[in-house]
Formats: structure tokens, C-alpha cells, sequence
């Protein structure tokens, strides 16, 4: 994938509770991201672990702007949200 | 999944806690075009051109952060050594050159402009005189212009008068700046064997081998590096730490090539070098000296820290070279003591003196790096403490450099605050013993031999 198609990973990890990737999902859709990839655990009993992958390509939205949002959907969750373009994970882990 | 879980969360983990951060993205100039022997025209023609080529640099670089998620601290400018664009022996036209340098600075949003800068590791020209003359005033009157003075190289040997010089010199800033503690001195390092793409302040300038402008991106995370030797647990052998070390500055490096290769294609200009240095703020958790301390090592400044940094240096060079296509500047670790927290607690309880801090320096980047120092140490006294780190750098093909503040009025148990990323510094006791005499001789020491090396 190059940097056209824009894609950026999403971490949510914190406190498990009911709705968490539904609300992520549904935030990410109402901004025009396209999930790619979702992978999600349950560590120990009910630390939530989710690492996503999606394409911004046809959202308007910067980085930290899609941030805000994804933290607003969840703000009265104890969740730690971050989002980090995809290449970055690129350059650290691929050689 | 392209990216497995645990790769993604050791990513974020080196941001969120390990302080992963560009330390500087740095934007070097050229000015051999805008030599003028009109004083106010060649000022003129340098601001033009700074804002010029920098005005899109601090939004640019916002913009990069914002897109990778990888915060930028510091946007800054070197420039072509003042000395070979200012073509009047004459410290006011320096003086009215340097003010709008400053100026310029201001407008395009940079906190420090590296520059003001004069090579006489073989001698002074005129011109040489009348930028070191200006100096006291150019540092004490202007916010971020920052000097260097090359009073050294490996091919050149060492300049004594040039050291003296630059002692009296000293004393004079600290004067002039003695409400701050002498903070003036903190925008001046003298050199042995500069680099001349080092995105560092304050010691950055712009060589006349570079190109028109380019951008020299200076990465750091002493934090990663931390915690990568934690994990290992106290059970780990030094080959096993050194392991660690390299790979941990290889994720490093590649997160500062990603930022370096965008910022250079944003403005247009050519992507100079990425310095792997280990730089430390006095924030918590991004110290070099913790780095020491999770080694196995008390502090800093206990025995063994010599041996401790040489391993880290050398790791973080080792990782770092494979990760990126242009490595240059310094590379390698800083301890500067004022701007790292774990080097300020080692300097109050006089775990670290200036004498290990030297040893230290002959294994590692830079040299005695804000170091404070009583005010009433003599102009002599600061010119041997010069020529012994220049000796270092001289004799083992390195560079080493001196940034150290005589702060007025302060004495041992006193502190100097400077604020920001220069952080505070309690003063380190000096030899009393003098060196007057051998200081007075002047003249050069020769450069040393580079054969029968045994």
C-alpha cells in the first residue's frame, strides 16, 4: 500500500465494556474511513485490546481531527485512543 | 493484518511513554549568495532569503507531525557560517547582520538560528576579529541566534590564542547576561572537528559543502531506548543490552527518515541528513542519563560510565546506519548536563564531576555540554578547560565541544536557571589549581601525528 491510499492504524485499549468497536466502526463510517483489517482481544478479564487498519483516502478529515472524533465516540468509556498513519508502522517494522 | 498487535502497540508505546519525538527538523540555508559589502544590504539580502526559504517551514512541519502522529519540538534554521557572508571587518556591520538574522528568525516562528559562527583553528582573519569582537553584544541583545567557534582540528591542531580569546570572550557574555545567569553562554560552542550539517543547536551551522538548502532532521528518544533495557530485566548481559540498544535506534531512525524525506518533499528542498543522535530534555523520562542508570549504573558518573556510554553510542550508531540512506551531523549521545534530568540530580550530589564528564566526552558526541561553572572562574582557567576537551576531539578524529557558563555571582550549592530546553544546572566545582602560565604562552599546539598510533 503507498501513500495514496492513505491508510491509518487505530488502537483503542482500555476497560472492556459493551459497544466499544461498534461505536469506533460506526464513528469511522460517519467520516468516509474504510475499516480494512480489525483485529480485537480481551486481555486477562477486561483489559480490551483492539488494533485497526482503514483507508482515509475519501475522508476530508486530518489526522488529529480524526482523533477527536474517535475519542469523542467513546468519551464516556475508559479508552485510550490513538491513530497513527499506517507508513509509520511501515518504516519501523519492514525493512 | 499487516501489522501484528504487538508491533502496533511497541509503536505507540514508544510515543505515548517512551517520548519518541523529532527533536528538530532543521532547515539550512545557504548565504553564499548574499554577501554584501554594504552593511545594511548584505542584513537585507540574509533576511530576505531566510524568509524566503523558511517561511513554510514551522507550518510545514506542524503539518508533517500531524500526519504521521510523530511530534515535531523544534523547528529551526542554520545558516552559512557569518563569517565567509559578511565581507567588512567591521563588529558593527556583524551586529546589524546579526539583528536581522534574529528578526527574520522571529517572523518564520523558529525558537533557534544556528550560524553566527567564525573557523579559526589555524588563525583569525580580520574579519574573524571583528565577528568575535560582536559576539558578547550579538549573544546578550538578540533572542535565538546561537555562535560557534572552530578552535580546533584534527588537521590543524589546536588554537591557544583562540582558546584564550574565547575564555575572555565568555567571561564577557556571562557579564552581559548576568541577570539571566549568564544564559548567553548557553548559545555558544567552540569545536574540534565540527560537522557541517548538524541540525543541533546551539552548535549548528550551515558548511559551504552543502547544497543551496536542505533539511537535517535530528531524532531522539532516550525513553525508547529505556525501556527496551528494562524489558530485558536485570538478568540480560551487556551483549544482550547492546542488542536492544540497536534495535530499538534502528525504529528510531526509520521514524525520523519518514519525517525527514516528507518534510524535504513538502519545501521543495533536498533531504541533507538525519543526525541519530541521543538527545535528552529535562522532561521526565527523556534522559540519556537514565539510559546509564537502567544499564546498571547508580548514576551517572559512577565508574563504569565511560564504558556504559561507549557501548550506547556505539549501539545507537550501529542501528541507526542501516535505517536510514543518509546519516550525518553528530550522531551519537549527549549529555548535556543542564537539559537531563538524571545529569542534574548526578551533578548536585557530585556524582559527576567535570573531570568524568571529559572522560565521558571522548566516547560519546560533544563534549562538556552545559556545564556551569562558578562565576569567578578566570578567562585562563576556562581556556585550558577549552583546550583539554579541544585535545580530546584533536587526538581521536572526533568532535567534541565546549558550552559552559561562568554564571555571575554563582558559586558550589548554587544553582543557574535558564527556563525551556536549556533547563538548570547546579554549578560544578572547578580545578583551582592554575594554568595560567601555559594559557599565556598562546600560539597553536600542533596537530597530532596520525601514524606510529600505538
Amino acid at each position: 500500500m503507498g501513500k495514496n491510499s492513505k491508510s491509518i492504524v487505530v488502537t483503542v485499549i482500555g476497560k472492556d465494556e459493551v459497544g466499544i468497536v461498534a461505536k469506533i466502526a460506526t464513528a469511522l463510517a460517519e467520516n468516509s474511513i474504510n475499516i480494512i483489517d480489525i483485529n480485537q482481544k480481551i486481555l486477562g478479564d477486561e483489559i480490551f485490546a483492539m488494533t485497526l487498519l482503514a483507508d482515509r483516502a475519501n475522508s476530508s478529515l486530518s489526522l488529529p481531527e480524526i482523533t477527536a472524533k474517535l475519542k469523542e465516540s467513546v468519551k464516556d468509556m475508559a479508552l485510550n485512543v490513538t491513530v497513527q498513519d499506517s507508513e509509520v508502522f511501515q518504516y519501523m517494522h519492514r525493512v | 493484518m499487516k501489522f501484528s498487535n504487538e508491533e502496533i502497540l511497541e509503536t505507540i508505546g514508544m510515543i505515548a511513554e517512551g517520548k519518541l519525538d523529532i527533536r528538530t527538523v532543521t532547515l539550512g540555508i545557504s548565504l553564499l549568495d548574499c554577501s554584501d559589502p554594504n552593511p545594511a544590504a548584505c542584513a537585507r539580502k540574509v533576511r530576505e532569503k531566510i524568509l524566503a526559504r523558511g517561511e513554510k517551514l514551522s507550518d510545514k512541519a506542524d503539518f508533517v507531525a500531524n500526519e504521521y502522529g510523530l511530534p515535531i519540538v523544534n523547528k529551526r534554521i542554520s545558516l552559512t557560517p557569518l563569517s565567509l557572508v559578511v565581507p567588512v571587518a567591521d563588529p558593527a556591520a556583524f551586529l546589524e547582520v546579526a539583528r536581522a538574522v534574529d528578526l527574520a528568525g522571529e517572523e518564520i516562528g523558529v525558537n533557534f538560528v544556528g550560524g553566527y559562527t567564525a573557523m579559526i583553528q589555524k588563525g583569525e582573519t580580520a574579519i574573524d576579529k571583528a565577528l568575535i569582537a560582536a559576539m558578547p553584544e550579538v549573544l546578550a541583545t538578540t533572542q535565538r541566534f546561537c555562535a560557534s567557534v572552530v578552535l580546533a582540528t584534527t588537521r590543524a591542531g589546536i588554537n591557544m590564542d583562540g582558546c584564550y580569546t574565547m575564555g575572555r570572550v565568555i567571561k564577557d557574555i556571562a557579564a552581559r547576561t548576568a541577570e539571566q545567569d549568564g544564559i548567553g553562554c548557553a548559545k555558544l560552542v567552540l569545536f574540534a572537528n565540527p560537522v557541517e550539517d548538524n541540525p543541533f543547536m546551539a552548535g549548528a551551522f550551515y558548511g559551504i559543502g552543502e547544497s543551496e538548502s536542505s533539511i537535517l532532521v535530528g531524532v531522539s528518544g532516550p525513553g525508547v531506548i529505556r525501556r527496551a533495557i528494562e524489558k530485558l530485566g536485570p538478568e540480560a548481559d551487556l551483549g544482550q543490552v547492546a542488542e536492544a540498544i540497536k534495535k530499538s535506534a534502528f525504529k528510531i531512525t526509520r521514524a525520523g527518515e519518514l519525517v525527514g524525506k516528507e518534510m524535504a518533499k513538502q519545501l521543495g528542498v533536498s533531504f541533507g541528513n538525519l543526525d541519530l543522535s541521543l538527545a535528552p530534555t529535562p522532561a521526565d523520562g527523556d534522559s540519556v542519563g537514565q539510559v546509564l542508570e537502567v544499564m546498571g549504573l547508580a548514576m551517572p558518573g559512577a565508574p563504569g560510565s565511560t564504558a556504559a556510554l561507549m557501548m550506547l553510542n556505539d549501539a545507537v550508531k550501529k542501528g541507526g546506519l542501516f535505517a536510514s540512506s543518509s546519516v550525518g551531523g553528530l550522531s551519537g549521545a549527549f549529555i548535556p548536563v543542564s537539559e537531563d534530568a538524571s545529569m542534574i540530580e548526578a551533578a548536585k550530589v557530585g556524582a559527576i564531576t567535570i573531570e568524568k564528564l571529559e572522560a565521558m566526552t571522548s566516547v560519546c558526541s560533544v563534549g562538556l555540554d552545559m556545564v556551569a561553572v562558578p562565576g569567578a572562574t578566570s578567562a585562563e582557567t576556562l581556556a585550558a578547560i577549552i583546550a583539554d576537551e579541544m585535545a580530546i576531539g584533536c587526538a581521536n578524529h572526533k568532535t567534541t565541544a565546549v558550552r559552559i557558563i561562568p554564571a555571575p555571582g554563582k558559586d558550589i550549592g548554587d544553582f543557574v536557571h535558564f527556563g525551556g530546553l536549556l533547563g538548570e544546572a547546579p554549578i560544578m566545582a572547578v580545578s583551582k589549581i592554575s594554568a595560567d602560565n601555559f594559557v599565556r604562552r598562546g600560539g597553536r599546539i600542533p596537530a597530532p601525528l596520525q601514524s606510529l598510533k600505538n
